[in-house]
């Protein structure tokens, strides 16, 4: 089977927005899984992946349903290339060292929770349903990151440094977080999606508070990178999807 | 998993004779069944075997997660590499508490850490083999878990009380591990014929070392007979071995694979599979440093730690200054 493109249908597009972002994150975060900084972290790191990939199981197979064309989770996850995928720019960004895993979790999770929480109560009673799991899920991992930011932040001079040029670099993917477009729009007016821009007054509160305990500096909001929602990402998806991928390509149609 | 750690002859001291009354003592606690707790009596050899038996098996529960965790970013399906990420995140489970359980021992984690990083400490040979395919984690879940069951289940019932209560929820996992694993491999034999082939590879380079974790035959290896009378061990290797190939030959004969042992043969008589001699100059070399990947493991693992050690200096920091913080609120309320 070759690369697929998936139906121009909006909830459908919306529905792999999520389930991309869930995906490529679960992926990076899977990355640690052996090579964390303790033992412990190897275990939390990888249980924050495989709730990831939890939801974008339930998403991408919810995506399929409503594209009606037979595409099950694992042809939506793995035929489409990189111009396909419609994450967002921060998610697929390298591990890089400790200070950039969880600052990128804490950026993300940050959106996410206030994100999930106002999608309970969204007219989809799928996404609604997926949202109530989901907010469970990710306010661990606000908590587990935000602890991490602290610690690292108001940790040694070497940790604070690193947490800080963690935050200076990710700062210029966060606005990405809060765009819409006319996808989103018409589907924000009908009640089914979350308008990000809602959430932002939330996410700057709980940003500025955790980086103020850790003692941060929060980055000023300058040039923004965007690109992943249109399927123009960083030089990194390409790299994500080879490995993700791989299986399937090598050996096309066959089951697993 | 990983009972290789037995096969280390003990050096045992003289005894005094105050102590000969308490290792008597000691003893009838073990052969009535008692479970020994970390603070009785206990002698210095039980202790010193326990903690390399303990620490070696958190040693490979760690080691372990590489090869496998080398296949979850390419994983064939989401449900496949939710399933892999949730069993190598199980083996590092596995590793804490075994490490906690050696704990009670009276030597601290980051000293068996050290142990294991600096050489001194051995983990299980079977993990300096590489995963080369996506069999092979089919592979590994039905040999090697299927092995580590063998030799684990016996260990639920280790006089040791700590590690006997660790090893009952291990095995449960592990279990569930290979019926993972034998399902891969089902999935494979019953797909394309390069699935197939996948499979019948990995089987051919998984077999022999998956024997070999069972660790030297019983005629070459003396060691375990006070492991035997301390319940550490309850059964020789040859005997779990032959237990393992009895029940595993006729699983993947189920799957139409082909076992790389031409003296292969069921013996009506005895019940039993007989099975050919083992290449034990290729064990001893994978122990003593030599498999493919004892360097590359070793350095994974020292690396990880190493490039952790801000992380873990920032976690120590940070709960430093809030104790002293919270010690100066008080002073001043």
């Amino acid at each position: 089977m070759t690369t697929i493109t998936v139906a121009d249908i909006p909830l459908v597009q919306y529905a792999l927005r999520l389930a991309d972002n869930a995906l490529v994150l679960g992926h990076r975060l899977s990355e640690w899984c052996g090579h964390a900084p303790m033992l412990e972290e190897d275990i939390a790191l990888a249980n924050i992946a495989l709730d990831l990939i939890g939801q974008a199981r339930m998403l991408y197979t919810y995506a399929g349903e409503v594209e009606g064309a037979g595409r099950d989770e694992d042809q939506l996850a793995y035929l489409r290339d990189a111009p396909q995928y419609r994450n967002v720019l921060l998610v697929e960004q390298p591990n890089g060292d400790f200070a950039v895993t969880i600052v990128r979790q804490f950026l993300y999770s940050a959106f996410m929770l206030p994100f999930w929480r106002r999608m309970k109560e969204s007219k989809d009673e799928t996404l609604a349903a997926i949202a109530a799991k989901a907010e469970k899920e990710v306010a661990y991992h606000l908590r587990h990151s935000a602890e991490w930011v602290v610690r690292l932040g108001d940790g040694t001079d070497e940790s604070h440094r690193r947490a800080q040029e963690a935050l200076d670099d990710l700062w210029i993917y966060t606005g990405e977080l809060f765009e819409t477009d006319d996808v989103e729009r018409a589907l924000i007016e009908a009640g089914i999606a979350v308008d990000p821009a809602s959430l932002r007054e939330e996410w700057s509160r709980t940003v500025d508070e955790v980086l103020n305990e850790a003692t941060l500096t929060r980055p000023a909001d300058g040039w923004m990178q965007t690109g992943g929602r249109s399927g123009r990402h960083s030089e990194h998806l390409g790299y994500i999807l080879a490995d993700l991928q791989f299986l399937q390509r090598a050996y096309p149609g066959a089951t697993w | 998993m990983y009972t290789q750690a037995l096969n280390t002859k003990e050096t045992l001291r003289p005894v005094a004779p105050e102590d000969m009354e308490r290792e008597a003592r000691f003893q009838a606690r073990i052969d009535a069944e008692e479970k020994i707790e970390p603070n009785d009596w206990m002698p210095e050899g039980y202790r010193r075997t326990l903690a390399r038996q303990i620490s070696q098996h958190a040693h490979s529960e760690i080691v372990g997660m590489l090869p496998e965790g080398n296949w979850i970013t390419r994983a064939p399906t989401l449900r496949r590499k939710a399933a892999l990420l949730a069993k190598v995140q199980d083996e590092g489970g596995h590793g804490l508490y075994l490490y906690a359980a050696a704990e009670t021992l009276g030597i601290s984690r980051e000293e068996y850490v050290e142990q294991l990083l600096s050489g001194r400490a051995k983990y299980s040979s079977i993990f300096n083999y590489p995963t080369l395919t996506w069999a092979d984690i089919g592979a590994i879940g039905w040999l090697v878990d299927g092995a580590a069951i063998m030799n684990q289940i016996p260990l639920c019932r280790c006089s040791y009380g700590p590690y006997a209560r660790a090893m009952i929820r291990i095995c449960k996992e592990e279990s569930f591990h290979q019926r993972q694993g034998y399902e891969i491999m089902l999935t494979l034999c019953r797909g394309t014929p390069e699935q197939k082939a996948m499979a019948q590879d990995a089987l051919n380079r998984w077999w022999w070392p998956s024997l070999m974790m069972f660790g030297p035959s019983d005629k070459d290896s003396q060691h375990s007979d006070q492991s035997m009378r301390w319940k550490i061990k309850r059964f020789s290797n040859d005997e779990l071995r032959q237990k393992f190939v009895d029940a595993t030959v006729p699983q993947g004969l189920y799957l139409g694979l082909t076992f790389p042992d031409p003296d292969l043969k069921f013996n009506e008589a005895t019940g039993h599979w007989e099975f050919g001699e083992i290449d034990w100059s290729e064990f001893k070399n994978v122990i003593a440093g030599n498999g493919p990947c004892n360097k590359q493991r070793m350095k994974q693992r020292r690396k990880a730690h190493e490039e952790g050690a801000w992380v873990r200096e920032a976690a120590l920091a940070y709960a430093q200054k809030r104790k002293a913080r919270r010690e100066q609120r008080a002073q001043a309320a």
